[in-house]
């Protein structure tokens, strides 16, 4: 700092008498130094280079791709580019079929395809991609396109004996809403809205309504477990701040213990802990506290998840904590008791708000993790524990909807960094602590 | 047994004992009287128990035997809270987390002080340590000086009766230091509070204390008024401890009056005054101030002369640091002031050095 | 994120696989991706073992994947390094696979060998069990199962009504956390005959009443979602019945001796078999080995160590006993008569097209 400032001064005030200076070699002073500043610079790119360039494959360059694959929407354009070109006269407005015009040009953009090799063809990720917005449009898709080369005028005809579907006028509203490379489709869905059929955004049927409850869910999920783990983490933190440093390793070595346990053997540790005929149900029959029809449901609800998270996050607040409280001087309580006040006073406001960076780098950390935890919610979380890396998962992996899975991924990624610009703006990001 | 009459003091530690492990007493039978006003300072080499003291005397560590009284009143069960004392640590214990004006605003918001009259009392103590430009700065803003003078001012802003100084300067540098020993013995003056001052800085003690007492093994060694404990240490220890000092031990040979004679190990015999010693026979320590052995003295002025080699020459600017050989001694260091008529002395060079009796003091063995 | 690493683990012990096997001289290394435990395990020992034992230079090397073939196959294809030579999946998602072109079409009668009586394979397999991509290898069954301990003596549920009667049959009841299967039990028990099931559920009123007669046990409901979790939650006694593959019951059953009874009553009984990715390193291979490992004599096989059907009629009567309990197999298969008399046909047509809309729905059921 105090260098940046000191060639601050010297690039501005004093100018003129710098030029003449020179180095002993005869090089004017300040462009020797620039050079020395050059070869720095580099030297610190060097160093930095690696972890950027890893960064940027592992991390930017995906994240980038999900942003964009939630967008993209080159299926239909690609496909069926004449019968795009001939709706544009068509009014979606209306509740009626697209001329015969637009069905010749279907034929010819499904005929087109066919020629296509195999692997070229597009009508395949035509019909999945319709079939999210239609259902049956894949059949639709898939059993018309092997036909149309047998089509003979009029098209309409055939093409509404072929599939039903050609004859709703829903699924040409879907082609023309969607012929754009890029769509809002995603975002819509993922935000539990549709497309009525004048083409404006409604919220959809209570029923039918997911991800915003949902996220809902997984922001109350985490704050819960945030708060969870803030309660078990401060009182040991502040006890093992106390302990000489060996007693305090071993304790720590116990706050430690699920980092180092396998996932698999934690969930089934916690399954024969929580489950209906497990240890704690078992024991609380056995004590007559609880009767053997009314046992405690624990696991595979929001119990499980809830305990689970708390149980592998408490390090992640523990560490931070203890290493703030560890550089706390037992002088400044003693200070504040000295100078009158209750030890109950002296705590809260002499010795809490010095923990606060540690509380804040625990709780971001935590907060953060667990909004993206999935793995031990799809396990013992069963459905009422489900959160939006769930549905996530399940989109990437099994219903297969990318474009909906990067459309969530991008909300998630956005909403935490909402969140994490918020406590930047109430508490101060430089204020963190990670230990 | 009935407790010491403590009646004209302000703070009494009565035979207070401390230990920590049951077996090791840090403290050892304190007896010590402070008056209303005083500037007290105890000092000593770490570990000799000063600092478990003050923080008995604060309410951080309970005397394990004894009484501590406060203005007549024992005080070994009131929690430090309530004792009023204002404190001064050794790393200034400013809150970080507070600005300048909070930190002083603390100990009056715990006494419930209405908050126009903490700021009248705040700003007072800021002018007071000339520091009422900062109130709105973090401690990690200020300088180390700075942030000894906010720390001051925290202590005294609720106006305590007492105040607690456990080496306060220790962190500064020596200029600073010197400067902030007046600042705070001038802010004592002014406020006529009581202070409790601990150090191990022999000077600050003699610049800023009424009374020294100094700390060895856990007990008092002496307690004196800077000059009296400077100029009359009663034990060797002291003597040692305080400035500068030449050590000469023997045999006492015979008493006379306050006087005595003592035969030193290479032979020689030496007159001294009889301050702290068990009798003819016994061993003893002679204490004598460098300024006060002189070159080129015969005996007719001075009770002891003696031939000495030059050893080493030390310029010091106001005066020269002469190291002897002197009766076996070649730690022997006079002063030589650098006045106009200054000899110039040669190393090898041997010359008369003499003092009189009464500035050389028959300790004991130690 | 761990999927990805054990993928990578995978592929980096497949090279070293590879590399090992260069040095031993083993030319030929194929990767079969298939749903791993017991129905991996009856593959390698009526397929995998066999075969290399015939053909030392062989190495056949397992991959548990199935359960996300579709988009593994997806991710390798686009990434342009197809790892996989031959992919276990289920009909549905190979005709998906199929229509984008990452897997390769299949002539049956070209590539296929014969039954033992000569019949051309398009004849041999089970009606309507060829794919255009697809070479089917058993046909499976999704059954309701219960635990017997749970009932008390001579009142055992027996139908799919049962299952959906809390009031004679209390207990909690596990079922796939997906709405196909459960959907069309849930039309089943409130009357509708298995033959017009997929007509009812393809009309909104009918997805209604399907949703209608699952509320009624929905507060006793638990949801698993890999097929090992339901016979363990029904060991485990958390729930009195749970809904699933009457192979993996079978081994729970009879393997390991546990109190499960299946009820036949309304399976639903659906294929699964071989794909083979386009662009894989080994067609010519897979291609060799595919011929062998889908004749009569194996797929009746693999039914000595699990007891889903072989989908060759000339297969049927070779069913033997099972390879290490010798008890009969052939009145395990979801085929045998006293099994077949009730049984729901899985629709994947159906499926394609309303899997999106429904599994929505289904999801959204579930989590309110």
């Amino acid at each position: 700092m105090a260098q940046a400032d000191a060639s601050m001064d010297l690039d501005t005030g004093r100018e003129t008498s710098l030029e003449r200076m020179v180095t002993a070699d005869g090089i004017p002073l300040k462009r020797s130094l620039k050079r020395a500043e050059r070869r720095r610079k580099l030297f610190a790119l060097g160093l930095v280079a690696p972890l950027l360039a890893f960064l940027l494959t592992v991390f930017i360059f995906p994240i980038g791709q999900m942003m964009w694959r939630s967008v993209d929407n080159p299926q239909i354009i690609n496909t069926l580019p004449r019968t795009v070109e001939a709706l544009e006269a068509w009014d979606p407005g209306a509740d009626e079929l697209p001329p015969e015009e637009v069905f010749a040009a279907l034929q010819a953009d499904f005929a087109a395809d066919q020629e296509l090799p195999r692997r070229q063809q597009g009508t395949g990720s035509l019909g999945v991609r319709l079939n999210y917005e239609v259902s049956g449009a894949r059949s639709a898709v898939s059993r018309t396109a092997r036909q149309v080369d047998g089509f003979a005028v009029p098209y309409k005809d055939e093409f509404l004996d072929a599939h039903r579907l050609w004859g709703q006028p829903e699924i040409w509203r879907v082609i023309k809403r969607e012929s754009r490379p890029l769509t809002a489709s995603y975002y819509v869905q993922a935000l539990d809205r549709e497309y009525a059929p004048d083409g404006s955004i409604q919220l959809r049927d209570e029923g039918q309504r997911t991800y915003i409850s949902l996220f809902l869910r997984t922001f109350a999920l985490s704050a819960t477990i945030l708060g969870l783990t803030f309660l078990l983490g401060f009182p040991i933190s502040y006890y093992m701040s106390t302990l000489p440093m060996r007693q305090a390793n071993l304790l720590m070595i116990f706050v430690l213990l699920p980092f180092w346990t396998s996932l698999l053997v934690r969930t089934s540790a916690w399954i024969v802990l929580l489950q209906q005929q497990g240890v704690i149900n078992s024991t609380l029959v056995g004590l007559g506290i609880i009767g053997d029809d009314s046992r405690l449901s624990m696991v595979y609800n929001m119990t499980g998840t809830i305990v689970a998270m708390t149980h592998i996050l408490l390090p992640f607040m523990v560490l931070p904590l203890y290493s703030v409280m560890r550089g706390i001087p037992p002088s400044y309580m003693r200070a504040a008791k000295g100078l009158g006040a209750r030890p109950w006073t002296a705590f809260r406001r002499v010795y809490f708000p010095q923990t606060l960076p540690g509380i804040g780098a625990g709780g971001v950390l935590v907060f953060i993790i667990s909004i993206g935890y999935y793995i031990t919610p799809a396990l013992v979380g069963g459905q009422s524990g489900r959160m939006i890396s769930n549905e996530i998962a399940r989109h990437m992996q099994s219903s297969l909807n990318w474009g909906l899975a990067a459309a969530l991924g991008t909300l998630l990624l956005v909403s935490v960094m909402i969140l994490y610009w918020v406590y930047n703006r109430l508490v101060g990001a430089d204020s963190l602590k990670l230990g | 047994m009935a407790p010491k009459d403590h009646n004209d003091a302000f703070v009494a530690f009565d035979r207070v004992q401390k230990t920590y492990d049951g077996e090791q007493l840090v403290v050892k039978d304190l007896n010590l009287d402070i008056g209303k006003g005083e500037f007290l300072t105890m000092l000593g080499p770490s570990g000799s128990g000063k600092t478990t003291c003050l923080m008995m005397l604060a309410g951080f560590e309970t005397a394990t035997f004894g009484d501590i009284l406060l203005d007549g009143k024992p005080i070994n069960n009131i929690p430090p809270h309530k004792r009023g004392i204002g404190m001064v640590f050794q790393n200034y214990a400013l809150f970080p987390h507070m600005t300048v004006a909070e930190n002083l605003s603390f100990p009056l918001e715990v006494r419930d002080i209405a908050k126009a009259e903490r700021e009248k009392k705040i700003a007072r103590a800021l002018d007071m340590v000339q520091m009422g430009e900062f109130g709105n700065r973090r401690p990690a803003q200020l300088s180390g000086g700075q942030m000894q003078r906010v720390a001051l001012a925290r202590a005294l802003v609720f106006e305590p009766e007492l105040v607690l100084m456990d080496e306060p300067l220790g962190a500064l540098d020596k200029n600073l230091r010197e400067r902030m020993q007046f600042e705070i013995k001038h802010i004592h003056e002014t406020l006529g509070v009581t202070v409790v001052y601990v150090t191990h800085d022999q000077s600050e003690a003699l610049t800023m204390s009424n009374r020294i007492a100094v700390f060895d093994d856990g007990r008092i060694q002496q307690l004196a008024t800077p000059d009296e404990l400077y100029e009359k240490p009663e034990n060797a220890f002291v003597a040692a401890f305080i400035g500068e000092n030449n050590t000469l031990r023997g045999k006492i040979e015979s008493v006379d009056g306050q006087f005595c004679r003592l035969r030193l190990h290479d032979g020689s015999l030496v007159m001294a005054l009889a301050v702290n010693i068990e009798g003819v026979g016994a061993d003893s320590t002679l204490s004598l101030r460098p300024e006060r052995v002189y070159l080129d003295v015969s005996t007719d002025t001075h009770d002891n002369v003696f031939e000495g080699d030059v050893k080493e020459l030390i310029y010091l600017g106001d005066h020269i640091r002469v190291r002897m050989d002197v009766c076996g001694n070649d730690e022997f260091v006079l002063k030589m002031p650098n006045d106009s008529h200054a000899r110039r002395l040669k190393v090898g060079e041997r010359v008369n050095v003499g003092w009189v009796k009464e500035d050389c003091r028959a300790l004991d063995p130690s | 994120m761990s999927q990805r690493l054990l993928k990578v683990i995978g592929a980096g012990s497949a090279v070293s696989l590879l590399a090992m096997s260069a040095a031993q001289a083993q030319d030929i290394s194929l990767t079969v991706v298939s749903w791993g435990g017991a129905y991996t395990e009856s593959q390698v020992r009526a397929y995998h073992e066999p075969w290399m034992e015939m053909n030392p230079e062989w190495e056949i090397i397992n991959d548990d994947g199935s359960a996300n073939a579709l988009a593994g196959l997806r991710s390798q294809s686009e990434a342009g390094s197809v790892t996989w030579d031959l992919v276990d999946m289920l009909p549905s998602d190979a005709q998906l696979a199929c229509e984008e072109g990452i897997i390769l079409p299949i002539d049956h009668d070209e590539m296929l060998a014969d039954g033992e009586d000569g019949t051309p394979p398009s004849e041999d397999f089970l009606e309507g069990s060829l794919g255009e991509c697809f070479i089917p290898q058993i046909i499976y069954s999704t059954v309701v199962t219960y635990n017997r301990d749970m009932f008390e003596e001579g009142n055992y549920p027996e139908t799919i009504e049962d299952f959906f009667d809390t009031e004679n049959f209390p207990g909690r009841r596990a079922i796939q956390n997906r709405p196909a299967v459960n959907m069309e039990w849930a039309l089943y028990a409130d009357g509708v005959d298995p033959e017009e099931i997929y007509d009812v559920l393809a009309t909104p009123e009918g997805q209604e009443r399907a949703f209608a007669k699952l509320d009624t046990i929905k507060d006793d409901l638990v949801f698993w979602e890999e097929g090992a979790q339901s016979p363990q939650l029904l060991a485990d006694q958390e729930v009195s019945f749970a809904t699933g593959y009457n192979g993996r019951i079978f081994e729970a059953a009879e393997v390991e001796g546990q109190p499960f009874e299946i009820i036949w009553d309304g399976q639903v009984v659906e294929f699964d078999g071989w794909v083979v990715p386009a662009d894989g390193e080994n067609v010519d291979e897979v291609m060799e080995y595919l011929y062998w490992a889908t004749d009569t004599q194996r797929l009746a096989d693999q039914a000595s160590y699990i007891s889903y059907g072989p989908a060759r009629h000339s297969s049927q009567d070779l069913v033997g006993q099972h390879a290490d309990l010798g008890i009969d197999m052939a009145e395990h298969m979801p085929t045998h008569p006293d099994n077949y008399f009730a049984p729901i046909e899985l629709n994947n047509e159906f499926w394609t097209d309303w899997r999106d809309e429904l599994a929505e729905r289904f999801n959204n059921w579930m989590a309110q």
